[in-house]
């Protein structure tokens, strides 16, 4: 069985031209990207040990864990992503214009 | 007794006919007063059942008013009057008329009382939302509007058949609780099921909603799945069958819409993910999870329509909707940026936004139900939807790599429809006690608590650390533009393969019979009857040759033959010699 012809990551498809004298606007600047970030991660980090001090009330025994959510989430996505990228996409992925042809 | 008023969808199916005779200012006036009107006269319609008439010895009712059928009417009166004002640039009048009467056709199946009412605004919803994608006059717009009126239709001649069986062996054409017993009820059951967008029903939806025009894709999110949510609630709650099916439909849209590059279908992905939470709650049946299955119904209306809204204001300033074609639009549309924030923190269920609200009694409802199974894989659809309709879609369209793109903010009626939209999800997030009124069940659930809330944000912001640490890696998929395969592969190639396979039996019989009845008998006859006489003599001949043995035949016999037939040697014709032979082998055949 001939394989079927996967479509090409062109680099012009996420690399835009961009008019270099223009202000440089908020999210520019790699500094505040970089701030961005860190208050993202110290926010990670507050949720997350909230979990040492308070009890929660809950249905089923493992969300009283410690971490049950964050863990679940972290995971969950984790998993969502690599599923899609490595099993999903090299089945279902074609041309865009596989059918019209 | 008749309520002094008109039944609930008049207004706007006929108020819809005088659209296109309208022009400029006054039509936007008078199509933004219709949602407006509708909304008044419903106020005035009292609970219970009204404009009842018989037809053909069936009892019709055109307005079965009570809390279930009314939460529906109000947020469907909402929408319709956010897209509209969404819409207002739009002077295409068959987007126009198509978006009112689908309306109006939502509000009528709501309100229907029985099912042959219920069979004709089921319809009158598939025809409008068929308009709405082929106005968009692509060549990719026409091919899905096809499939989706093939599919409805399908669907609808299914409930049709379902809805017959049903009526004559109850008598009765009532719409109420069905069940799940027996054929006439698996039919019906299913013929909401394809509208209510199910595993491998569901393809029609992503196929068509992002080929749809910018303002017909508000329309149809709202209207179609809805129904059937409610046509489900109505029917079939708690059947046991709707509790894998919602589970189903929850799971498996959130692979395919990280890898999706149509951010429009990406959100077409995430509305099946979040019906799959109704059906889920419609399918456990109790007051919790029922009210849950409607509330969030009513925010999905909202918070789905503000995405697409949205995604719709970026295609219509920029002409792109490809993820691999956007980025940094923040800076060119900071309100629709906004917007779109809200709505996915809302889809996210962030605390103080409307998802938040709803999606928790579905989930409760699965916990208190034990449904250890159910409960995890609406957990990770929770945490799914939030990578993929959450982040993904503001991400890719409005920051990520710049574009290059430069364009103006959202003309001033879209923004304003966006943050009608918004504001709304906010609210009801923030004050859910209104929202919880309108629920068919009473309630005092409160979502509210610390633990809930504190699970909730832990939940999204690891979801947002694997998201972030993922592309920061490069592991996360690259946007890359192609098609996916998805169930609609069966319709789409297979129709093609059963056309090949039919083009290649009808041909083939074809060539056959043309080869054989138009090319070789008439030319072989032709051959003969150029010399008939001297023909049957030469084969004659030859026959003779055979059966004597004789292997050079009678090569001298034979030219003489043919050459007196030629010049006419004989005392009669040719044709009279055919003539003698044929009643010979008659007589022969007659006495023997």
């Amino acid at each position: 069985m001939k394989r079927p012809e996967k479509p090409e990551v062109r680099e012009e498809d996420y690399k835009h031209p961009v008019d270099m004298e223009e202000e440089l606007s908020l999210f520019d600047h790699p500094k505040t990207v970089k701030s961005v970030l860190y208050t993202f991660f110290t926010c990670v980090g507050l949720l997350l040990s909230i979990d040492l001090f308070f009890h929660k009330h809950a249905i089923f025994p493992w969300e009283e864990y410690f971490g049950f959510y964050s863990v679940f989430g972290f995971v969950a996505c984790v998993i969502l992503v690599l599923v899609a990228k490595y099993i999903l996409r090299p089945l279902v992925m074609r041309k865009e214009d596989y059918y019209d042809t | 007794m008749t309520p002094n008023a008109l039944p609930p969808f008049v207004i706007l199916i006929l108020g819809a006919a005088l659209v296109p005779f309208l022009k400029g200012r006054v039509k936007n006036v008078w199509m933004l007063l219709l949602p407006v009107a509708s909304f008044v006269n419903l106020l005035a319609i009292p609970e219970g059942s009204h404009w009842g008439f018989e037809f053909l010895g069936y009892d019709l009712v055109l307005g079965r008013v009570d809390r279930l059928s009314l939460v529906f009417a109000y947020i469907f009166h909402l929408i319709a009057f956010i897209s509209i004002l969404y819409g207002l640039h739009v002077e295409d009048d068959v987007q126009n008329v198509a978006g009112l009467v689908y309306a109006g056709g939502a509000l009528g199946a709501v309100f229907a009382g029985d099912l042959f009412t219920l069979f004709v605004f089921w319809e009158i919803l598939t025809i409008c939302a068929t308009f709405l994608i082929l106005a968009r006059r692509t060549r990719a717009a026409l091919g899905a509007g096809a499939r989706y009126f093939l599919v409805h239709v399908a669907g609808g001649l299914c409930l049709l058949a379902g809805i017959i069986m049903q009526v004559t062996q109850t008598g009765s054409a009532e719409f109420g609780f069905i069940g799940l017993h027996g054929t006439a009820s698996l039919l019906i059951f299913i013929g909401f099921g394809v509208n209510c967008a199910w595993p491998f029903l569901h393809t029609w939806l992503t196929d068509s909603y992002p080929e749809a025009t910018i303002t017909g894709t508000i329309y149809l999110s709202a209207f179609t799945t809805k129904v059937a949510v409610y046509a489900l609630a109505r029917a079939f709650p708690g059947t046991e069958a709707l509790i894998w099916i919602g589970t189903a439909m929850a799971a498996f849209p959130i692979f395919y819409a990280v890898i999706e590059n149509d951010l429009r279908r990406v959100l077409s992905y995430s509305l099946i993910n979040q019906v799959g939470f109704m059906v889920v709650g419609i399918g456990i049946g109790t007051a919790l999870s029922i009210n849950g299955a409607v509330a969030h119904a009513f925010n999905d209306i909202l918070f789905k329509g503000l995405l697409f809204m949205t995604m719709g204001a970026v295609l219509f300033r920029t002409g792109k909707i490809n993820a691999t074609d956007l980025g940094g639009l923040y800076k060119s549309m900071p309100w629709t940026c906004t917007f779109c924030i809200v709505g996915a923190a809302s889809i996210s269920a962030f605390p103080l936004f409307s998802g938040f609200v709803s999606k928790s009694m579905v989930m409760e409802a699965a916990a208190h139900g034990d449904m250890r199974f159910v409960w995890f894989v609406l957990l990770f659809a929770s945490a799914g939807v939030f990578h993929h309709a959450g982040i993904k879609i503001p991400f890719f369209a409005f920051f990520s790599h710049d574009s290059g793109l430069r364009c103006k903010e959202a003309p001033r009626h879209m923004v304003l429809a966006m943050g009608i939209a918004a504001v709304a999800c906010v609210f009801i997030g923030s004050f859910p006690q209104y929202l919880y009124r309108l629920l068919p069940y009473a309630t005092d659930y409160q979502p509210y608590s610390f633990s809930h809330v504190i699970s909730q944000t832990q939940l999204l912001f690891f979801s947002a650390l694997a998201f972030t640490l993922l592309l920061l890696s490069g592991i996360y998929p690259a946007e890359i533009r192609s098609a996916n395969i998805d169930a609609d592969w069966i319709y789409r190639k297979g129709s093609r393969a059963f056309y090949r396979l039919a083009a290649w039996a009808f041909d083939g019989l074809n060539s056959w019979a043309d080869a054989l009845f138009v090319r070789r008998i008439p030319s072989l006859l032709a051959r003969f009857f150029l010399d008939p006489a001297g023909n049957v003599q030469k084969y004659g001949l030859r026959m003779a040759a055979e059966w004597t043995g004789r292997n050079k035949g009678f090569p001298e016999e034979e030219v003489e033959a043919v050459r007196r037939s030629q010049v006419d040697g004989y005392p009669i014709g040719g044709g009279v010699l055919l003539a003698a032979l044929f009643l010979a082998i008659m007589s022969f055949l007659f006495f023997f």
